[in-house]
């Protein structure tokens, strides 16, 4: 049986791969504005370099682009889409 | 007595043109207030062609909300702050982002009241238009297309809210929400105080909405506490689970499906991405930054300069007018210099707020103060600002009036407080003539000291200033504005060209706004200045009484006098008057508070000056000494007479010690009745002005002190 792919915090993840979102960590708050922008488990994002200093930095999904700092995309768990697609 | 027109709600995430919709829409800026309790726009204004009236509702991504400035938004559709109940809630979408720009008017349509559904942004399409029917199916709302930037579909826009508002009542959208949820909602509903509900929906939709934006440490107002409790019990309920996960993907279910039914929609992002690639590249990016800022540092450091000069021409012009037309008396004086002055002291103010506004609003409507924001995060959270409170920071070189009102571009209220305290502390225009004066009097020139000691000072100002300011604003944020910690997330839209009417609908606004109600208590205050440098008169010398100094100047005042001994008898005169006022007295009075610091009842009579504004210190040490009020700070006369001055053993009474103490005390201290009268205005009461002049004349007084006596205890002459 294949092994499912790892999961990643976001600020782990690589710039510009296609990931999945699995869950939201952190304050209710927090999880409900990001879920409520349209990041769901399952929904395709990815991530971009976009401050000079690398912190914000940027994800992109469902056509909108969000600026977000590091701390808080380490509360983002996202599994690679192109793996998960192969297995 | 016809009723009042209906009144329709204009809702949508930022970014999707809401308030250009709204501007298009309605023929004029209408009546703007706050909504209570919080310093937020409220705006309202009549449709074009008549027949409703308009509401301009915050921007926002959800109803559930975690802050009382979040909360405006279910507050005014529902009308639960004593507010009047919409009709009608026009729910803005971007064409392009659907259907996640959708999410509000799922939400608006779960609580059963009327909408329509407007697809804004139809320019910016590529590909076919998305199909209103299926969205209008989905939702059970009527939706238009339109672009507010170019007008398409704003006809059919009015003649579809027309025939809606005549309409009336649809039924709620039921979405099939699992058991948990239901479970839940049903629990909470009951605790839902009666009055905020119309129906059944209501009743539920708010117990959903109570479930998602209630926690341990919102900042919601006026939540009962039996709607808290029931909340904390269903919440806790093991078979709830995660409610927030459930509630939310089941809305995006809904709005999948049509995004399903729709198909991808063509935009064009390419320019905004080669753009950014630029703007926001380490070196290019950085550059253009720097260009830009300077261009808005160096535009409100002089743009306004022209403007505030026709303004003193013309306000000069009216006060001769009426010099001349009316006859010399008391009410003469207060007419024209308390009043006339006073008014001129609140419009000086308007071509930097005017400036400053057009500033901000290009940079918002052109996307790129987002990426100000993120540029700067990394700088400005370190001592715990947000990465917006850098245009506010930068204006503050220029002047803190403006730059307060400017902290409006933050949503959340702590970030604007913070700002709000820090900003009055970096080097205004201001403090330049202050600080020339003192340096120029007190520090030897380049040509004496052998390097540029002057220079080097009016920099070093400057770095103090903003060290300051950093430094204060990390202990304030540590301690008076401790808050939770609420994560930076801010959307980066697609450039476009600004629209012009917008901004220049905002400068207005904000001018009017400010004249309005920070000009009224700038006017009292002028008022009260004018008349504490006024009252009590100095009674006329009686023939009989020992001529001293300043009588002996009076007697001569009525014998036939010219030229330059008049003038400098009657600046002698009016010396004394000042010596007699209020003003100089609480100079004196204050003398034992400031002499630590190294300042006589003279300064102490500057310092009272200057609270009208800093550079008023200039000519009122002008009048102190006798030389005139129409000195400023290249006066030789003026530098002379400070350096000359003596205490009663003959040391002098500035020394370059005492110099510097002045200095600091006026980089720090609450100096200007105008900022505290627009944090008064911006934050709606009393309560942070007052803390903002305490603890800035208490960090004043603390640092000169330290400078002074810190001095003379290295053996500085003091």
């Amino acid at each position: 049986m294949p092994a499912t792919p790892a999961l990643l915090d976001l600020d782990q993840a690589p710039n510009g791969a296609e990931l999945l979102v699995e869950d939201i960590l952190g304050e209710r708050s927090f999880r409900r504005r990001l879920m409520e922008l349209g990041l769901l488990p399952g929904t395709p994002i990815s991530k971009a370099q976009v401050a000079p200093t690398g912190d914000p930095i940027e994800l992109r999904v469902r056509g909108a682009r969000l600026s977000i700092r590091r701390a808080e995309a380490r509360l983002i768990q996202v599994r690679s889409a192109t793996a998960q697609a192969a297995r | 007595m016809s009723a009042p027109l209906p009144l329709v709600a204009i809702l949508g995430n930022p970014n999707t043109g809401k308030t250009s919709l709204f501007n298009a829409l309605s023929g004029n800026l209408g009546r703007v207030g706050n909504y209570p309790g919080v310093t937020v726009d409220r705006r309202e204004a009549l449709l074009r062609g008549g027949g409703a009236r308009l509401l301009d509702v915050p921007g926002c991504y959800s109803l559930a909300s975690r802050s009382a400035e979040e909360q405006i938004a279910v507050s005014s559709l529902l009308g639960l702050q004593g507010e009047e109940r919409p009709s009608l809630v026009l729910i803005v979408a971007d064409a392009t982002q659907l259907p996640r720009t959708l999410y509000l008017a799922v939400q608006v349509r779960e609580l059963g009241l009327p909408a329509l559904i407007v697809l804004n942004m139809a320019d910016e399409l590529d590909g076919p238009p998305p199909d209103p029917a299926v969205i209008a199916a989905a939702l059970d709302a009527p939706v238009v297309l339109v672009s507010a930037r170019t007008g398409a579909g704003l006809d059919q826009l009015r003649t579809k809210l027309r025939a809606e508002l005549a309409r009336g009542a649809r039924a709620p959208l039921a979405l099939p929400w699992p058991a948990s949820v239901q479970a839940a909602v049903a629990a909470v509903a009951p605790a839902v105080p009666a009055a905020w509900t119309r129906s059944e929906a209501e009743r539920q939709g708010l117990a959903m909405w109570a479930l998602l934006s209630i926690d341990e440490n919102d900042e919601l107002e006026g939540i009962p506490q039996e709607l808290r409790t029931a909340v904390r019990a269903a919440r806790a309920a093991p078979a709830s689970g995660d409610l927030e996960r459930d509630v939310i993907v089941t809305r995006y279910d809904r709005l999948d499906a049509v995004a399903a039914a729709l198909g991808q929609a063509q935009t064009r992002r390419l320019w905004t991405e080669r753009i950014d690639a630029v703007l926001l590249h380490p070196i290019a990016g950085s550059l253009v930054f720097l260009v830009v800022m300077g261009v808005v540092f160096q535009a409100l450091f002089s743009g306004a300069d022209p403007f505030v000069g026709l303004l003193e021409q013309a306000m000069g012009a009216v006060a001769a007018g009426l010099e001349g037309a009316l006859p010399p008396s008391l009410l003469t004086d207060l007419l024209i210099e308390g009043l006339l002055g006073g008014v001129g002291n609140v419009l000086v103010f308007v071509p930097q707020i005017a400036l400053l506004f057009l500033f901000i609003g290009v940079l918002e409507g052109s996307g790129y103060l987002a990426r100000v924001a993120l540029l700067m995060d990394r700088v400005m959270r370190s001592v715990g600002l947000h990465g917006r409170a850098f245009v506010p920071m930068l204006s503050g070189f220029a002047c803190a009036v403006p730059a307060v009102m400017a902290t409006r571009t933050m949503e959340r209220k702590r970030d604007r407080l913070l700002t709000m305290m820090v900003v009055p502390l970096m080097t205004c225009s201001a403090r330049l003539p202050v600080y020339t004066l003192i340096i120029g009097a007190l520090f030897p020139p380049t040509e004496e000291a052998g390097w540029p000691v002057q220079g080097t000072l009016m920099v070093g100002m400057y770095a103090f200033s903003v060290l300051m300011a950093l430094v204060s604003a990390a202990v304030l944020g540590r301690t008076v504005l401790r808050g939770p910690s609420v994560p930076f997330l801010i959307e980066l839209p697609p450039y476009r060209w600004p629209q012009p009417r917008g901004v220049l609908r905002m400068v207005r606004l904000r001018a009017q706004t400010f004249v309005k109600d920070a000009g009224s208590v700038i006017l009292v205050l002028s008022v009260l200045m004018w008349a504490l440098l006024r009252f009590p008169e100095r009674p006329l010398p009686e023939p009989t009484a020992t001529p001293t100094e300043n009588t002996a100047a009076e007697a001569t005042l009525d014998a036939p006098l010219d030229g330059a001994g008049a003038q400098a008898t009657q600046a002698a005169s009016r010396a004394a008057d000042l010596e007699y006022s209020a003003a100089g007295r609480l100079g004196k009075w204050i003398e034992p508070a400031i002499a630590p610091l190294g300042f006589d009842w003279r300064m102490g009579i500057g310092l009272i000056g200057a609270f009208a504004a800093r550079e008023v210190f200039v000519s009122t040490m002008g009048l102190v000494y006798g030389i005139g009020e129409d000195v400023d700070e290249e006066s030789l006369a003026l530098r002379d007479r400070i350096r000359a001055e003596r205490r009663p053993d003959g040391q002098p009474v500035y020394t370059p010690l005492a110099g510097m103490s002045l200095l600091v005390f006026f980089a720090l201290a609450a100096q200007c009745m105008s900022t505290l009268a627009v944090v008064k205005r911006e934050t709606g009461g009393y309560r942070w002005p007052a803390f903002l002049f305490t603890y800035m004349t208490a960090l004043a007084w603390i640092c000169s002190f330290i400078v002074y006596q810190g001095g003379r205890a290295l053996g500085f002459a003091g």
